[in-house]
This record gives C-alpha cells, sequence and structure tokens, in this order.
C-alpha cells in the first residue's frame, strides 16, 4: 500500500486515482496526460465529506476584517460561534468585528419569525457599541421562514442612522462563491456614499487581502514607498469610512480574485475604476504587481518606475541571501497544496520553486476551469490537480506521492499530520504574514521548520527507511 | 438553596468589553489597545470603587458574597469605565455554546466504524470539522448530505440516500449516525421515513447501521445534542434482551479522551469489563499511521451497544443530565431531540426497558463526585475500591492539605457545558476556591440546584448561577464579583486578558493551547491534575506580578 518506498514516483506512476466515486472523476486530473477539462464549481456530493463551506462562510470570510461594523449573524447559534475570531484579520485600530453577535434563533423565532428579534439585536448593538455600519449575515433558517431583512435593515438605518446592511448569505444557497457575492452586493452599497476630496490621483483600494497576519500592513508599506496613497483596504484592517470613499481611487488591485473581483466589476461598471489582478505571495508576483501598479501610473508619475525597481532591488537584495541557506535544506522535496481560491495555488507553486521544491499536488475548494487550464500550463508534468477534494482523496496522493509538506488549512492539518507529513498553514489560522518579499521569506521558513524537523523519522511511513543508515531523510 | 435560577438584570455595570476597559492612552477609545491592557497598562491599577455602579439593592439580595467580598478583595481586575446597565439583551454577543448538532456529530464519532453525518447545508459539517480538529488536532469526517436549493424547496430525501450510499462505498462503515440540522428541521424532512424508505429500497445491499437523531440547532446546545445522541444510539441499537455479561455500562458524558482512558482503568481495576458510550479515546486520540484510515480505529463496539440490556447496571454521569424531564421532546431545555416520546436519557432507556440498574451520579470530577462513582461501582462489583485508586484518594487528600494555603479564599469563575461546571465547581470547592459566578449556555440545565448541592456547607453563599449565559453576561456579571482566576475553555481567554487574571483551561474546546484532549478532569487523578494546575496558576500569577522575582514560593 505505501510508497514510501518508491521516494521518485514520476507522471508513470500507477494511477490508482483514490478509488475515486465515478461523479469525482472529472474533478481530478494529472498535468500533461491529456487535456483538462475540470468538472468544477458544481455542488459538493452528498455524502462525499467536501473541505467546501458554505455561502455564508464565503460572505462571513469578506467582510469579517471590517472592523468598525457590527457584524450580526441572523441565525441560529452555529454560525456565529464557529466564526468567532477564527481568523488573524488584524485590525490597527477598533476591534468590533472581534466579537461574535448572533440572534440566536429559537424554535419560537423559527415558527414566529425573527424579525422582531433581529431589529430589537440592532436596536439594543448598535446603541452599545456605536459602529460605523452594520452587517446582518442571513443564515439558511433566515431563508427559509422568510423573514424581510432588508426591511428590517431599512428600518434600523433611518433610526440609527448608520448603514444596516443585509447580506444575503443563506448557507444553502450555493458554495463560497455565492458568498463572496453576496458579500461584494454589501459592500457596494457603500461604496460611492462619502466625498473623496482628499484622494490622490495616485490611489488604489487593496482588495482581497483580509490581513491574517498582517499582510495588508506590508503591501501598504511597500505602495506608500512607491509614492501610491492606499484608499481602502478591503477587507484586511477595513474601515467603514474608506470604503464608502473608495470609489475615489484610480485603482483596484484585487488579489484573490474569487472573493472580491466581483466588487471590482461592479466598481468598474459604475465608477469606470479599472482593476488590476495581483497576487503578494512569492517573489515574481509581488515584484510583478508592483511593476503593474507603476506602469498603471507611470503616465501620472513617471518616476514611479524607477522608484519601484529600487524597491525590488532593495527587498530582493536583503531576502535572497537568507534564502540560499533554506534552498539549500530543502532542494528536492516535495510539496501539496490544496487551497480556498486557485489564485494562490499559482503563486505557491512559483514560491516553493524559490525554496527547491517541486509541488506534486495542488487543488482547490472553488477553482474554475479557466483556472484550472492556467494552472496546469505551470506546473510539471504529472502533477495531480484536484478540485474540491476530501480527506480520503487529500491522504491517497498525499501517500502516494511521498509529499514532504503539505500547505493548506486547519482541516487539511490532520491529514497531513496522521500521516507522518509537514505541514503549513496558508489559511484562517497562520499567524505569520507570507505576503511580501518579508512573507516569502516567512513562508520559507515556515516550510523549512516543518519539513527539517526530526520527527519525520519517527513516524511510521518514514521509520523503516531511518532505520537503515542510508536513510533517506539523512 | 436557591432553585430557582438567578436572573441579573441590572447588576454591576463593568466596563465595555470592545471599547476599551482601562486608560491606557486614546487607541483604547476605539477598542484597539487589546495587546497593551493585556500586558499591564494600567488595566488594573485602578481599584476605585467595585460595585459602586451596581444597583445595589436588588443584587445584594442575590449574590450577597460578592458584594460583601467584593470592595474587601478590592484587586481591581476588572476594568472600571461605566457603561450603560445591561438592559434585558436579546442578541447573543460571544455565545458560551455551540449548536446542537455538533454535540451529536461528537457523540457518534465515539462509536466503532461510525461515521457522523449532517443533513443540512455543507457548511455546517464543514465548520464543526474545524473547530473539532482545532481542539483534538486529529481527523474528524464529518459527512453532509450538502443541500442546495433545489433540496431545500423539494426536500431533502434523495440527498440524504445518496449521500449515505457514498458514506458506504468510501468508508464501509458500521454506523452512520445521522443528526439533522435547522436547514432540514425547518423544511420538515422526514428523515426517519427516509431512512425507512433507504432501507427498502438498498437493504440487499447489507446495510451499515443508521441511527437517526433530532438536533435542530434553534434548540438546545451541543450538550443537548450530544445527549441526544447518546440516547439514540441505545434507543435504537439496544432493543433485544440477552444474556446477562455483567459487564458495567458506563455512560461518562462528555469528557476528554485521557479521562475515558482514566475511567476504563477504574471501572477495569475492579475486576470488571466495561462498555463506555460513547468512547472518543482512540478515535479522537490515535496514533501516528502508516496509512490513513478512511475510519479511526476504536469507539464502541457496535455489538456492546447492541448487548447494553445484559450489563449488570448502567452508570450515567452527569447531574443535569439526571434532571432532564421526561415528556414529548421538543421543548425548550429538554434533550432537544430524538422526537420520540419516552425515557430521557440513555440510561433511563436502559433502566426502563430492561430494568438495568440506574446509577445516576455527577460527572466524576473531584473527591465527592469520585466518591460517589466509586460507590456506585462498589455497589455494582460487590468489590472495595482497588487499593492503586485508594492511593490516588490519599495522595489527593494530602495535596489538598498541602496545596490549600495557596488558593484559600481565590475567587473563581467557572463557565461551560452545565455538568462540567457542576464538576469544577465541586473540586473548587474542596480545594477552598470560592466560586463567586457559574454559568452555562444551557437553559433549562437546573444549575442552581447542582450547585448549591455540591457547594452545600462549604462556601460563605451561593455563588451567582446564570444559564442561558453568553460570555458578555457573565463578563457584565464577573465585573462586579473581582474574580481571581477564571477556569473553563479556551474561549474565556479574552476576558481573561483583559482583566489579567489566569485561565485555567478545562473542557472543550481548547483552541490556544497544545494537549487540550489530553487534560484529565476525572477521578482522584483528574482531581489531582486540576489542582495542581489551579494551584500553580495562582502561584504564576504571584509570582510574575511580584517585583521581588521569588524562586521559593
Amino acid at each position: 500500500m505505501t510508497t514510501a518506498t518508491a521516494p521518485n514516483v514520476t507522471a508513470t506512476a500507477a494511477c490508482r486515482d483514490a478509488d475515486l466515486l465515478d461523479e469525482r472523476k472529472k474533478q481530478v486530473h494529472r498535468a500533461g496526460q491529456g487535456p483538462i477539462d475540470m468538472a468544477c464549481n458544481r455542488e459538493s456530493l452528498a455524502g462525499a465529506v467536501s473541505q467546501r463551506a458554505c455561502v455564508f462562510c464565503g460572505s462571513r470570510v469578506v467582510l469579517y476584517p471590517i472592523a468598525d461594523a457590527l457584524h450580526l449573524v441572523h441565525g441560529p447559534i452555529g454560525c456565529a460561534a464557529y466564526t468567532w475570531d477564527i481568523r488573524g484579520a488584524l485590525s490597527s485600530g477598533p476591534e468590533l468585528h472581534r466579537l461574535s453577535f448572533s440572534t440566536d434563533l429559537q424554535e419560537k423565532d423559527v415558527i414566529f419569525g425573527g424579525e422582531k428579534k433581529l431589529a430589537a439585536a440592532l436596536d439594543e448593538l448598535i446603541d452599545l457599541h456605536k459602529p460605523k455600519a452594520a452587517f446582518v449575515y442571513s443564515t439558511c433558517i433566515v431563508g427559509l421562514i422568510g423573514d424581510d431583512l432588508g426591511a428590517v435593515c431599512r428600518k434600523m438605518s433611518e433610526k440609527k442612522g448608520i448603514p444596516v446592511i443585509p447580506v444575503q448569505s443563506e448557507g444553502f444557497k450555493g458554495n463560497k462563491r455565492e458568498g463572496y457575492l453576496a458579500a461584494c452586493k454589501a459592500m457596494f452599497q457603500l461604496v460611492g456614499t462619502a466625498p473623496t476630496d482628499s484622494v490622490s490621483p495616485l490611489s488604489v483600494n487593496i482588495l482581497g487581502d483580509f490581513n491574517l497576519a498582517g499582510e495588508i500592513w506590508i503591501v501598504r508599506g511597500y505602495l506608500e514607498r512607491m509614492g501610491i496613497q492606499v484608499v481602502a483596504n478591503i477587507t484586511g484592517d477595513g474601515r467603514v469610512d474608506d470604503i464608502r470613499r473608495c470609489h475615489g481611487a484610480a485603482l483596484n488591485l484585487v488579489q484573490c480574485s474569487g472573493s472580491t473581483m466581483d466588487l471590482a466589476r461592479m466598481m468598474k461598471e459604475k465608477y469606470g475604476t479599472p482593476h488590476l489582478r495581483v497576487s503578494y505571495l512569492g517573489i515574481e508576483d509581488m515584484a510583478d504587481s508592483l511593476y503593474a501598479v507603476a506602469e498603471h501610473f507611470e503616465s501620472v508619475d513617471p518616476g514611479i518606475v524607477e522608484r519601484t525597481r529600487d524597491l525590488v532591488r532593495e527587498e530582493l537584495a536583503a531576502l535572497m541571501p537568507r534564502l540560499r541557506d533554506i534552498r539549500r535544506d530543502l532542494s528536492g522535496k516535495r510539496a501539496a497544496i490544496y487551497v480556498g481560491g486557485s489564485f494562490k495555488a499559482f503563486s505557491l507553486i512559483k514560491a516553493f520553486r524559490h525554496i527547491g521544491m517541486n509541488v506534486v499536488l495542488v487543488g482547490s475548494q472553488t477553482g474554475t476551469q479557466e483556472e484550472y487550464r492556467e494552472l496546469e500550463t505551470v506546473c510539471d508534468p504529472g502533477t495531480v490537480i484536484i478540485d474540491d477534494a476530501n480527506p480520503l482523496e487529500l491522504s491517497h496522493y498525499v501517500r502516494e506521492l511521498d509529499v514532504d509538506v503539505f500547505v493548506g488549512g486547519v482541516k487539511e492539518r490532520p491529514i497531513a499530520h496522521k500521516l507522518g507529513v509537514g505541514f503549513c498553514d496558508h489559511n484562517h489560522e497562520r499567524k505569520i504574514a507570507l505576503a511580501g518579499f518579508e512573507g516569502m521569506y516567512n513562508f520559507a521558513r515556515e516550510v523549512h521548520a516543518s519539513v527539517m524537523s526530526p520527527v519525520w523519522r519517527f513516524v511510521p511511513r518514514r521509520s523503516r527507511r531511518a532505520a537503515s543508515p542510508a536513510g533517506a531523510d539523512a | 438553596m436557591t432553585l430557582d435560577l438567578i436572573e441579573l438584570d441590572g447588576t454591576c455595570a463593568g466596563s465595555d468589553a470592545v471599547s476599551g476597559s482601562c486608560a491606557c492612552g486614546g487607541s483604547c477609545a476605539d477598542g484597539g489597545c487589546a495587546d497593551d491592557c493585556a500586558d499591564g497598562c494600567g488595566c488594573s491599577e485602578a481599584p476605585e470603587a467595585d460595585a459602586d455602579d451596581c444597583g445595589p439593592a436588588s443584587a445584594a439580595l442575590l449574590t450577597p458574597v460578592a458584594l460583601k467580598a467584593a470592595p474587601s478583595t478590592g484587586g481591581g481586575k476588572p476594568g472600571k469605565t461605566p457603561r450603560p446597565k445591561r438592559p434585558d439583551f436579546v442578541s447573543t454577543t460571544n455565545a458560551c455554546k455551540l449548536c446542537t448538532p455538533l454535540g451529536a456529530m461528537l457523540a457518534f464519532r465515539g462509536v466503532e466504524g461510525a461515521v457522523p453525518f449532517l443533513h443540512g447545508s455543507q457548511g455546517c459539517a464543514t465548520y464543526m470539522r474545524r473547530y473539532v480538529i482545532s481542539h483534538y488536532r486529529e481527523p474528524m469526517d464529518i459527512a453532509s448530505s450538502s443541500l442546495g436549493e433545489k433540496q431545500a424547496v423539494y426536500g431533502g430525501g434523495p440527498n440524504l440516500k445518496k449521500g449515505i450510499l457514498n458514506v458506504m462505498k468510501k468508508y464501509d462503515p458500521a454506523l452512520v449516525g445521522v443528526a439533522t440540522t435547522c436547514l432540514t428541521e425547518t423544511i420538515g424532512d422526514d428523515v426517519g421515513g427516509y431512512l425507512r424508505e433507504f432501507r427498502n429500497e438498498f437493504g440487499d445491499l447489507g446495510l451499515p447501521e443508521i441511527v437517526h437523531v433530532h438536533t435542530p440547532s434553534y434548540n438546545g446546545t451541543h450538550m443537548e445534542g450530544w445527549n441526544a445522541a447518546v440516547r439514540a444510539l441505545v434507543d435504537q441499537l439496544a432493543k433485544e434482551r440477552v444474556e446477562p455479561h455483567g459487564k458495567v455500562a458506563l455512560l461518562p458524558g462528555f469528557v476528554s479522551p485521557a479521562d475515558l482512558r482514566h475511567l476504563r482503568d477504574l471501572v477495569t481495576d475492579f475486576g470488571s469489563d466495561v462498555v463506555i458510550l460513547p468512547d472518543l479515546s482512540d478515535p479522537l486520540d490515535g496514533p501516528a499511521l502508516e496509512d490513513y484510515t478512511p475510519l479511526p480505529e476504536g469507539g464502541t463496539p457496535l455489538a456492546d451497544i447492541r448487548a447494553l440490556s445484559g450489563a449488570a447496571a448502567v452508570i450515567e454521569c452527569g447531574r443535569s443530565l439526571a434532571m432532564t424531564p421526561t415528556g414529548p421532546s421538543g421543548s425548550s431545555g429538554s434533550t432537544g431531540s430524538s422526537g420520540s416520546a419516552g425515557p430521557a436519557t440513555a440510561g433511563r432507556v436502559l433502566h426502563e426497558r430492561f430494568g438495568l440498574p440506574l446509577h445516576a451520579v455527577g460527572l466524576p470530577i473531584g473527591l465527592r463526585e469520585t466518591d460517589a462513582l466509586v460507590a456506585a461501582l462498589e455497589a455494582v462489583t460487590g468489590k472495595p475500591l482497588p487499593r492503586r485508586h485508594e492511593l490516588e484518594r490519599g495522595r489527593f487528600v494530602d495535596a489538598l492539605v498541602d496545596g490549600h494555603k495557596y488558593v484559600s479564599g481565590k475567587r473563581a469563575v467557572v463557565y461551560g457545558e452545565a455538568d462540567l461546571v457542576i464538576g469544577l465547581v465541586s473540586l473548587l470547592t474542596e480545594i477552598g476556591v470560592h466560586t463567586v459566578l457559574a454559568a452555562t449556555g444551557t437553559r433549562g440545565a437546573h444549575l442552581a440546584e447542582s450547585i448549591a448541592a455540591v457547594t452545600e456547607g462549604m462556601l460563605p453563599a451561593m455563588p451567582t448561577v446564570i444559564e442561558g449565559a453568553d460570555f458578555e453576561e457573565i463578563a457584565d456579571t464577573a465585573e462586579g464579583l473581582s474574580p481571581d482566576l477564571l477556569v473553563g475553555n479556551s474561549k474565556g481567554y479574552r476576558y481573561a486578558r483583559q482583566w489579567n487574571i489566569p485561565l485555567v483551561r478545562a473542557g472543550f474546546p481548547i483552541h490556544d493551547r497544545f494537549g487540550g484532549h489530553r487534560l484529565l478532569h476525572v477521578g482522584y487523578a483528574g482531581a489531582q491534575a486540576l489542582m495542581d494546575r489551579i494551584v500553580n496558576a495562582v502561584i504564576e500569577k504571584t509570582q510574575s506580578d511580584s517585583p521581588v522575582g521569588y524562586c521559593y514560593l
């Protein structure tokens, strides 16, 4: 069963494909083996233990970091309890977002409707916390009992004099993507409601970074060094007032295209704001992103390209020597990537190349056909590409491909660890910033700390090899 | 003895948890000072008038100890910024409970070869898995029928059936434990009916056992879900009367893998075999593996559950559980589950169906609650406490004496599941700590009655007791009580940090420490372990607060 004796797994390795359920076969592909045609973005298969979440989760992830807004979950307690302070989403000021507010619907509310309770909850919470705005998240049950969220929110908005915005995030109405869209629609109600007087012509909004571990501060630092004003962080370390005037910015930088591209599109349509797709992960993507921004503003400020080049040069001069030692240790080791949105996968593949590692498995919860097609072009032949995977499939490939480190979220961690494989948290629970040039170093160090730990020689998967003096880990 | 819930409307107006409670500068005002505060920027330096702006008259009636003692302790732990009196809030802030199906999923995980299955939308399963994994650091697969919009309209039957078939194909489970969610309860899915159809349609496939339980998340908490699932397992699987085999049936409640191992040893040391239901000890604390197994090893064997009628007796842990009223389910505070009338707990099902002697004891935390379990075991087995455990007890009593001065009169706030809280309060009382506030997110738990029972004659006054509490209510109440420490799960951390007092972690979840699932709470050894941690938390606080740098304490 084990592949431990065959460390050099290649594209020709027998493909049991994890005894995939028939419906799942079109969601796995091996790079270089025939045309890629992923049946992705479909509903998760009943009983398949998907790693996916729900519409509510998508909305909550996007809006959560807006730190001076009240985030009220209208529904039974679970949805609020499981999302209480679960991600870093660091704030440099207010921290209202770190509290978990719920209407905690009870049986009688389900029978008689929850509108009154919702209104009372908003009333008391807005009075107590004085937020700049309130987001009211709809959950499965609210979609069923037919509470008129819009009406309650409108009424409270008038009464309290702040935007009270419904988020149509009924869990069962799709997956995270629909939740992203609902969040973008909610935010779009704020955009354009405040004056843009002090906004510079050299200005951007940062979309799609949630500042889980301070990433947005790193990126803002770079942009400010280039002479660019950041109008709104959307949404990491986010503020309601910034979002209200963010239509004044000259450019939208969109990371994590899945989550905030919809907002960028809406702003393009209504305000003509152009957008650039960027990524802050890894050396090339970070540098390319900054250069793209510089090019965009070159006509307004010709010096910006030079400033950007200096910035990148400076950062790389500091970074590269530090990466060298890490690369020496990690060269030839194998990585698996399983992330929420596939955009991250692109950057991670490149980042792993910089530290000498091969990506042998890459997958996401919510990638699109187009993204998977692009993904294949940056993968080595034989790399397994997988959509909406489950633990059994992931563990199968981790073993088959003899992975040294798995990059994923907390749900993937026990799979990797149970099989004695290193792990790097690239999701909610990380506490170390992985964006930008210093983020690249942090990432390399994280991977190094896991892969180079002595513990792997004791786990069952490896202990046999370690028993011989010329063990593979030596 | 106060049997009624103590309502706290109009008690002390404490600081605003969000808008900063200290005088550490401008950033406080907008709540950005969490870091500074905990580092001692001045949060704790303002001991002015602990309870001055409380409603003294009404509060004094309800919490005499607190108000009498508060000014004299005067440590000024909680912040002092006055804020408007807490009205009768309808919203919940920072819940002190989880949703009903989560408890059922955990209980089903404790059966050998089981796959917990949620009938609902995909997100519930994923959120719960994440929550559980962060505590146990073990794989926790929860299948879902992944209902979408169409199924929410036309019913989830086809998805439920297809989901079970897929689970059978991938996991080959011995049991599928199906729990409902708010979604499927609200659309009125007839899960029992669907499962009957399923058995008819696919009976030729060699079906696993399928146990189902109603766990609408708008009714009850994760504890009701747990209890309902345990009850459903017994109710739906232990149907036949079998030859007596003399094993002890132990229904331990929601305790840690370390606790379950200790309880197994205890009963085994009495010379008896034991069936523990559910048994999470191996499924959620297993060894490193070479091959990922779809199903973790361990858990209560199905055969043992089916043969429970042959047990010598059943011991059911949990004072609050024992007070679950019998009657049609669905009413608030009942088991919230099962859809069938009849005995309210698993233990009572066995007692009433097969006449098994039922010993209802508390969660065996602390000396007296463990003594009660031991007395039950002595009665069932006819044997005295084995020497090994007698020695553990003796050492614990010795430690009580050695450690009493460190913690005598310290004031604790305890929160969490009702039965855990009762056990912890019992232990704290024995070691001389005064519980000033005991709170649970559950309603109808009869917490005050049990707290009165385990503290009777040992505290200057009855602790304040709150049911249906969220953490903000706990905090608001605690602010008038000058607590020295918090005891409970890791979700109380933000308050411990705000008040600069220790949090002694116990129960579930522990998301901010390593090895939370290996904590021992039960038995004499568990009492010892807990006492060591509590005493050391107090010592550590003394040591770090002292300018002297004592190295003897």
